[in-house]
């Protein structure tokens, strides 16, 4: 048997939504498929698996990531968040109301990524990073529509839910919803 | 006011969509594409492919087994050496892993006798022909008195020809089948598909079941626009491969496969030719048709039937010729025929009111007809005019100074433009089943698909007023062929459909309900072919305008569209919140074809070259504005017991001609080949 | 994808020692992932470089930047002297890709990441940067968004990254350890024109890790503005950075750099010369642009990148210049 062909298997661990995972992966296995295939948690999505579509975002290590690109063998000892730990005991998050409310999604297959990168990216606004259309780079940026629109831009929706996104966006975390 | 009721379960990430049905054990297929445009395969070498462990099954046409109908090209999968297109399945490895399965594919090695792929759509092609008929079944060509004449006759004359490229539907959910044969020789698809009844049916007699040996069970799907209308490839190739391997079987097309192997738009190239009186009165118009199908099956796109029934104009014509290239076999997307065809109907009305000097509000107003100009039919109901003057009053047409480049912002120039829509209202026969349940709730069944339209919330919202029961009481099962047969979710005819047979259902076990209902329920069912065929004649079609607002970028050629408004008048509209995001969805989607979607096709090696979401864009949500859509009460009895035409498709209709005419009146630049892009206007402005 | 060993690496010492002929490092793998699933890179092994000391951004007295190559595309942009100092180049950053990949990506591989040419993301078809010698049908077939300056009967790509046309305009250089020990590229040296081996991205050896970016102070009104053909989320046309000191009416320094024209970033070194020393006024800038794009060759369907070039010189130098 030729060396080459046989798959490369790694231990790791995952700590996935609080609960620890050990478990043997093939090299080539991505974040994603572990999370899907192995783990059963299907909540993350596969739609282009290229990092192209956002679908499968997901926390890690508390950061907004395409899980499809992510090998899960460099990512041992991770903390992952996935849409379905977005909620609290069964309590939406204010963005998962917030998204049902404003109809931000249709088919639903982007959804989970929306709402995991929305996470992230409302926590990155928190911390005052800019982005590429922020006036002033150097100065806190106020997350208006066009903000929101631009840094939720990696997180493609075929149905054409945008209008229902930015509205549940501007509702939780939006310039108005400033304190 | 209602909001989606299975939205709980789709932002906790709990709907289930094909790929993610637990199954014991399942193995992973993953499929091989023809590396030739166009030949016979010589030889298919899989030793090393078969020498990986946790390989379980090579199949390709050397060792598939013989399918029980092979009548549809695209299906008959592994059945014949020949390569019809580059891209298509010629091979498929199936595995204990998916990554197994991957690196198996390609390691196989399959030999060719290519030819030279014939691709190129072009206007004088010498194998273009005329269909029998398009798709709908309509005739290719009509003709009404002397167009010829009357166009040279006429004092304003227009003749320009559009092109539009190929498009591929691209919904986010890729083409998937989770295939298993169960120990009865029946067959079980978890499918991402539009329509359960369908499949069930065609699956059924490619392997020579009967149609009750196949469920296809598809509660989720992560978007269709027409692309999983049909069944694909993949669903054969996965109901062979796990009978292949004894073994349930998953396979999800990867993205870059689904663009030769799911359907698309076809190119068209279309030559519009108006005729008008100095006030703009249509004398004629002329729509001829050059579009594409497939070496495998004809698919004719009815790209000129919605010239058939918007203006009136004494003298017209309208033809369809299609050629057969080496290409995949081009299919339905959102809104087939109306799409493209409406982009140039309604592009040309706007380089025609240019030409009068009339505004291109009043013009469509001037030529509008309370009977279908072709077949003589009375409209059930239109409400074009309305929908332009609300439109107009909303949008702050008034005014507009029709010159183009006359507004300016900085270094951006602002331009605006409307174009009508238009959408059959369609009504296909059906079966529900209605159920009270002895705990005072009840259950309605039908293999109806909610795709994201919303179709489970608007069904269980009819059935709920149907039953005069309170929503939460109502439980709304769709997407599963065991349940009562249902049409296609297609030409936008779901709500019209379906709700007929879902309140037809809940009418009948109304009657049947006296007092409490016994241990074992009571249930009703409804089957409404008769009522379907006993319809009145009419024209049935919903109509709407939109405008547009863009920004032209002077130095970048860069567009983006600023505002975006459609005012649509379309029967009854059951749920409002759904009903808007399906409008603005198509809205969006509109935008796309407008200003960046295009399939390049490679003319040496015969395939769409830019096949993931990286190359073909997609609307970011930095390209889509706050789309405003609203709607007409329009209350038409002609039409289902609801009042309702469809809704899922008329928001492309129209959305990509608003967009060019406001990229004209912002640059003055006429950009006939979509998608206008930076080149194109950096070359031409 | 074929089965590959992964080792973590614990500094640059041992990720050399563990590189061996058909490894790869891996740092976000965004690029380098997305690849080995299209079957264009068939690394044996990935050494993981993540994990290095490389993860910090620094500045030294003189104002100098040291920017190591594990640090984010996220954390150097939203870096609190990055955005005061070197707007640019956070801005240039921040024009690339997407949030979530951003938080993946990381400065050494977007510095490595490998062209979008279709032709050389399709393992079917031919590719003289994929395998040599087998053809570019680039040149001939699809190109629109490829090169105008540079390119070579065998190579017609484009480099993908807006952060290094930043780094190019800047000035910055790039820090190597190999074989041979640590060496320092300056950035306009470290990428390459394709010429005859396009299969060569970079001046990099086998081995050659990157482990941190070292930029010069900036002290002058700089932008970075690139054109699309989708709003965000999207390869660049063409992009730019430049930077502009006026003083009484006269160009006392410039930098400029593009993206989406060539197989590196490039700068814009005969612009900058027309530049230095003459009135900034438009007609300055256009007779710069001029002066650079003289040297365009676009092919069947990408002229459209001259013009384009050359109005985002104007304008872009134009309100630098108003600025001043």
């Amino acid at each position: 048997m030729d060396s080459e062909a046989t798959p490369v298997v790694a231990a790791i661990a995952l700590v996935v939504n609080g609960t620890e995972h050990r478990l043997s992966v093939d090299t080539r296995a991505s974040l994603l498929d572990v999370l899907r295939e192995y783990l059963g948690l299907t909540g993350s999505k596969k739609g282009c698996d290229h990092g192209q579509c956002g679908a499968c975002t997901v926390l890690l290590d508390g950061r907004r990531a395409n899980s499809c690109l992510a090998l899960a063998v460099a990512h041992d000892g991770a903390e992952i968040v996935t849409v379905e730990g977005l909620a609290e005991d069964g309590r939406l998050s204010p963005l998962q109301e917030a998204f049902i409310e404003q109809d931000a999604f249709q088919c639903g297959y982007c959804t989970p990524g929306q709402l995991c990168s929305a996470t992230g990216m409302l926590n990155e606004a928190e911390q005052g990073w800019p982005s590429a259309i922020t006036e002033d780079v150097a100065a806190d940026p106020v997350l208006d529509d066009a903000e929101i629109r631009e840094r939720m831009s990696g997180n493609l929706c075929r149905c054409g839910a945008y209008r229902g996104i930015v509205a549940a966006l501007r509702e939780v975390g939006g310039e108005g919803a400033r304190p | 006011m209602t909001h989606r009721i299975e939205g709980r379960e789709k932002v906790t990430g709990k709907a289930r969509y094909a790929y993610e049905y637990p199954l014991e054990a399942p193995a992973y297929v993953s499929a091989v594409q023809a590396e030739a445009g166009k030949g016979e395969i010589v030889s298919v070498d899989a030793a090393s492919a078969r020498r990986l462990p946790g390989v379980l099954a090579v199949l390709s046409c050397e060792n598939a087994p013989q399918l029980a109908s092979r009548s549809n090209g695209e299906l008959a999968v592994f059945q014949s050496r020949t390569v019809s297109y580059r891209g298509q399945f010629v091979a498929a490895v199936v595995a204990e892993t998916l990554e197994t399965a991957r690196e198996a594919a390609r390691l196989l090695r399959i030999e060719y006798a290519a030819e030279a792929p014939d691709v190129r759509l072009r206007d004088d092609h010498p194998g273009l022909y005329r269909p029998e008929e398009i798709n709908t079944g309509v005739p290719a060509d009509t003709e009404m008195g002397d167009p010829e004449a009357a166009l040279s006759d006429s004092d304003v004359q227009v003749d320009v020809t559009y092109t539009t490229p190929a498009e591929h539907n691209n919904p986010m959910e890729p083409h998937t089948t989770v295939a298993h044969w169960n120990e009865d020789g029946s067959l079980t698809l978890y499918e991402s598909t539009q329509g359960a009844s369908t499949h069930q049916r065609t699956i059924a007699r490619i392997f020579g079941l009967d149609r009750e040996q196949v469920r296809v069970v598809s509660p989720h799907v992560g978007g269709g626009f027409g692309a999983k209308g049909t069944p694909r490839p993949n669903a054969v190739l996965a109901a062979m491969a796990a009978r292949e391997v004894g073994r349930p079987v998953k396979f999800a097309v990867p993205r870059q496969q689904m663009y030769a192997t799911t359907g698309y738009r076809t190119p068209t190239i279309q030559r519009l030719r108006l005729g008008a009186a100095a006030d703009g009165t249509l004398n004629a118009i002329v729509h001829d048709v050059v579009e594409q199908t497939s070496t495998v099956r004809e698919f004719a796109e009815q790209t000129a039937a919605p010239t058939r029934i918007m203006y009136r104009a004494p003298h017209r014509r309208t033809t369809h010729r299609v050629v057969a290239l080496d290409v995949p076999t081009p299919s339905w997307m959102r809104a087939p025929g109306e799409t493209p065809g409406m982009y140039a109907l309604e592009s040309a009305l706007d380089e025609l009111a240019a030409a009068a000097g009339i505004d291109p509000v009043e013009l469509r107003i001037r030529n509008d007809t309370d009977h279908e100009p072709e077949s003589g039919l009375p409209f059930s109901s239109r409400n074009l005019v309305a929908c332009l003057r609300e439109g107009a009053e909303r949008f702050g047409w008034a005014g507009r100074d029709p010159a183009p480049r006359s507004r300016r912002a900085g270094r951006r120039l602002v331009g605006t433009g409307v174009a009508a829509s238009t959408y059959p209202a369609r009504l296909n026969p059906g079966r529900a089943t209605a159920r009270a349940e002895p705990d005072g709730t009840f259950t309605v069944r039908i293999a109806a698909a909610d795709i994201g339209t919303g179709a489970r919330t608007a069904l269980a919202l009819l059935a709920a007023e149907t039953l005069k029961a309170d929503l939460g009481r109502v439980r709304m099962e769709v997407g599963d062929s065991s349940f009562p047969t249902a049409s296609v979710a297609g030409g936008s005819s779901g709500t019209a459909s379906w709700g007929t047979a879902v309140v037809r259902a809940c009418e009948a076990l109304r009657e049947r309900l006296n007092g409490a209902v016994p241990p074992e329920g009571v249930e009703a069912s409804a089957d409404t072919r008769d009522e379907v065929e006993a319809q009145e004649r009419y024209a049935r079609h919903a109509f709407g305008a939109q405008f547009a607002e863009v920004e032209v970028d002077v130095d970048t050629g860069e567009v983006r569209v600023s505002r975006m408004l459609g005012v649509f008048a379309a029967g009854r509209i059951v749920n409002p919140v759904t009903a808007r995001s399906q409008f603005v969805g198509g809205m969006t989607m509109g935008i796309g074809m407008a200003l960046m979607e295009e399939s390049v096709m490679d003319e040496r090696f015969g395939d769409y070259l830019n096949r993931d979401l990286a190359q073909y864009h997609v609307p970011a949500c930095a390209d889509v504005p706050d789309i405003e859509a609203v709607w007409l009460e329009e209350s038409d009895p002609h039409l289902n017991p609801m009042g309702a035409k469809g809704i899922g498709e008329i928001g492309i209709v129209g959305a990509a001609a608003a967009i060019g005419n406001a990229v004209h009146h912002a640059t003055g630049v006429r950009v006939r080949d979509l998608p206008i892009t930076p080149p194109k206007l950096l070359a031409r402005g | 994808m074929r089965p590959f060993a992964y080792e973590r690496a614990t500094s640059a010492e041992d990720a050399l020692a563990r590189h061996e002929d058909g490894a790869r490092y891996l740092g976000g793998g965004t690029n380098l992932v997305d690849l080995m699933r299209l079957g264009v890179e068939e690394p044996a092994k990935l050494v993981d470089v993540t994990g290095l000391a490389h993860d910090r951004i620094e500045r030294t007295p003189d104002g100098t930047l040291l920017v190591g190559a594990a640090v984010t595309n996220s954390d150097l942009a939203a870096d609190r002297t990055v955005r005061e100092e070197f707007p640019m180049l956070s801005r240039a950053v921040l024009a690339g890709a997407s949030g979530q990949l951003r938080n993946l990506a990381t400065v050494g591989g977007n510095l490595l990441q490998r062209t979008r040419c279709s032709y050389f993301q399709d393992a079917s078809k031919p590719c003289n940067k994929r395998n040599p010698g087998s053809g570019c049908p680039a040149r001939d077939g699809e190109h629109h968004n490829l090169a105008v300056l540079g390119h070579s009967d065998a190579c017609v790509a484009t480099h993908p990254s807006d952060m290094a046309v930043a780094l190019a305009a800047l000035g910055a250089s790039v820090r190597v350890v190999g074989r041979g020990g640590e060496r320092t590229v300056p950035l306009g040296d470290f990428h390459r024109l394709p010429g005859a081996e396009p299969q060569r991205d970079t001046v990099l050896e086998p081995g050659d890790l990157v482990t941190a970016v070292v930029v010069p102070p900036l002290r002058m009104p700089a932008a970075y503005r690139k054109v699309r053909e989708r709003a965000s989320f999207a390869f660049a046309l063409v992009s730019i950075a430049a930077a502009l000191d006026v003083r009484d009416g006269t160009v006392r320094d410039a930098r400029l750099a593009l993206g989406g024209v060539a197989h590196k970033p490039w700068r814009a070194g005969r612009a900058e010369d027309v530049l230095r020393g003459a009135p900034a006024t438009e007609e300055t800038f256009a007779r710069a642009a001029d002066a650079e794009l003289a040297a365009a060759e676009p092919l069947r369907d990408n002229a459209y990148k001259v013009p384009l070039a050359r109005n985002l010189i104007v304008r872009t130098l134009a309100e630098l210049g108003e600025g001043s």
